[in-house]
């Protein structure tokens, strides 16, 4: 159990602290990294002596999500949040491109390549568009061939390293 | 049934497409052809049921009696569900099954593309986060399709065998039902005729490049928006709602 941290009674801790504590909250599916560095936290802010947390879901059918505000939950009960509210906002919808750089480099030492490019254009059909190349997040190959637009979870496609012959996932540009 | 709120049809007609072909897809999970699609259709299916979840929970509150997205998943009879011939239709080969992905996603895609415009901002908002998501469906069933047809000569065959029999289940999805004059003049929703050149340009695309032939039936099924459903729909809903009829109220 995490003690609160100590302060003054009463004395709501600044917002800038509660971004700290949920930089330590790991994402559920991918440990390595923090919600915040997934871009799941899009908002901070105290309303009335109850904080409010907004977070944006990756995919809509997501199994972490629920878990994610678990998470953060127990994450703030722990530091001593008493009134906590999280709200769930669905617009902009939730980019790879809000993926820290951080974040980006810790999927990578992972072993899960960060997506190649910004996210694409969700209104043009690109069906046979070919993506950049997607470099092999352990040998650094970019001999590289997609197995399959879905990986282990909706958020990774599964690829094959032709150089060093390791599959691995690749978090998709979204 | 009495006249009901044309919005709350609407929100139903677009969650139950997800809702019924997620629990179709979803009934495929350990039984996918090759691990990986195997993984990749249940990813699909998860991104539709998150779909039917959002949309199912607006549609909800839009009708104002209480009911929750659980509610009207498993506690509405068959003659009451919105959803489209097409998504019901039985998994089937594995032919079939891509067929179908493939005539809906191209539709969705298209929809859902209109709808992120909706004037209703709940509508576009839940339509802008699902759309990424079926641009990925989109892509897979596109390349399924040009990877069956144009493969073997036994694939080569189921697929264009699995296209002329759904074919006759796409004519639906272009048709105006009575709730939407209203909702396409308000600017929430649109007209289905509208997105008809753009489904058929990609589907047409598609299947030449697969080096099959677009089907060419004119005589089309209907029905699924009004409650009128083949029967393939009441099998699915027993083994759906079999846990919250027998036990209701049941919680994971």
């Amino acid at each position: 159990m995490v003690k609160p941290a100590a302060r003054e009674p009463n004395a709501a801790p600044a917002t800038e602290e509660v971004w700290g504590w949920l930089h330590e909250v790991p994402d559920p599916e991918i440990p390595v990294i923090s919600v915040v560095d997934l871009g799941i936290v899009r908002d901070v802010q105290w309303a009335d002596g109850t904080l409010i947390v907004t977070i944006t879901p990756t995919y809509s059918g997501c199994p972490a999500t629920q878990a994610i505000e678990a998470a953060i939950r127990a994450a703030l009960e722990a530091r001593g949040i008493e009134s906590l509210r999280i709200e769930t906002r669905l617009a902009p919808p939730w980019t790879t491109d809000w993926l820290s750089e951080r974040g980006r480099e810790a999927l990578r030492a992972y072993g899960i390549a960060p997506p190649a490019c910004r996210a694409i254009d969700a209104s043009r059909i690109s069906w046979r568009m070919r993506e950049p190349a997607v470099s092999c997040p352990r040998c650094g190959s970019a001999r590289t061939v997609r197995v399959s637009q879905f990986g282990s979870t909706p958020c990774k496609a599964h690829y094959r390293c032709e150089a060093c012959l390791e599959p691995f996932d690749y978090f998709k540009p979204h | 049934m009495a006249a009901t709120n044309p919005r709350f049809e609407y929100l139903l007609y677009l969650g139950d497409n997800c809702l019924i072909l997620g629990q179709r897809l979803a009934a495929l999970c350990g039984h996918g052809p090759a691990l990986e699609e195997n993984i990749a259709i249940t990813n699909v299916a998860l991104d539709l049921i998150g779909q039917a979840r959002l949309w199912l929970t607006y549609a909800g509150e839009v009708e104002g009696r209480g009911r929750d997205e659980d509610k009207l998943a498993f506690l509405r009879d068959g003659h009451e569900f919105r959803n489209c011939l097409l998504v019901e239709q039985p998994n089937g080969n594995y032919a079939e099954t891509t067929a179908r992905q493939f005539y809906f996603d191209t539709w969705h895609y298209f929809a859902l593309n209109a709808l992120s415009r909706s004037t209703d901002a709940r509508v576009a908002d839940i339509a802008a986060k699902s759309l990424k998501e079926v641009r990925y469906h989109l892509e897979r069933s596109s390349e399924w399709v040009v990877r069956l047809g144009d493969g073997t000569e036994e694939s080569h065959r189921k697929m264009q065998a699995a296209l002329d029999w759904l074919w006759s289940y796409t004519g639906e999805l272009f048709e105006a039902s009575a709730v939407d004059a209203a909702l396409v003049a308000e600017g929430v929703a649109f007209d289905p005729a509208s997105i008809r050149g753009d489904w058929l340009a990609h589907v047409k695309e598609v299947i030449e490049e697969a080096t099959l032939a677009l089907p060419s039936g004119t005589w089309m099924q209907r029905g699924g928006r009004e409650g009128r459903h083949s029967e393939h729909l009441g099998y699915l809903l027993a083994e759906m709602q079999f846990l919250q009829r027998a036990y209701p109220g049941a919680q994971w």
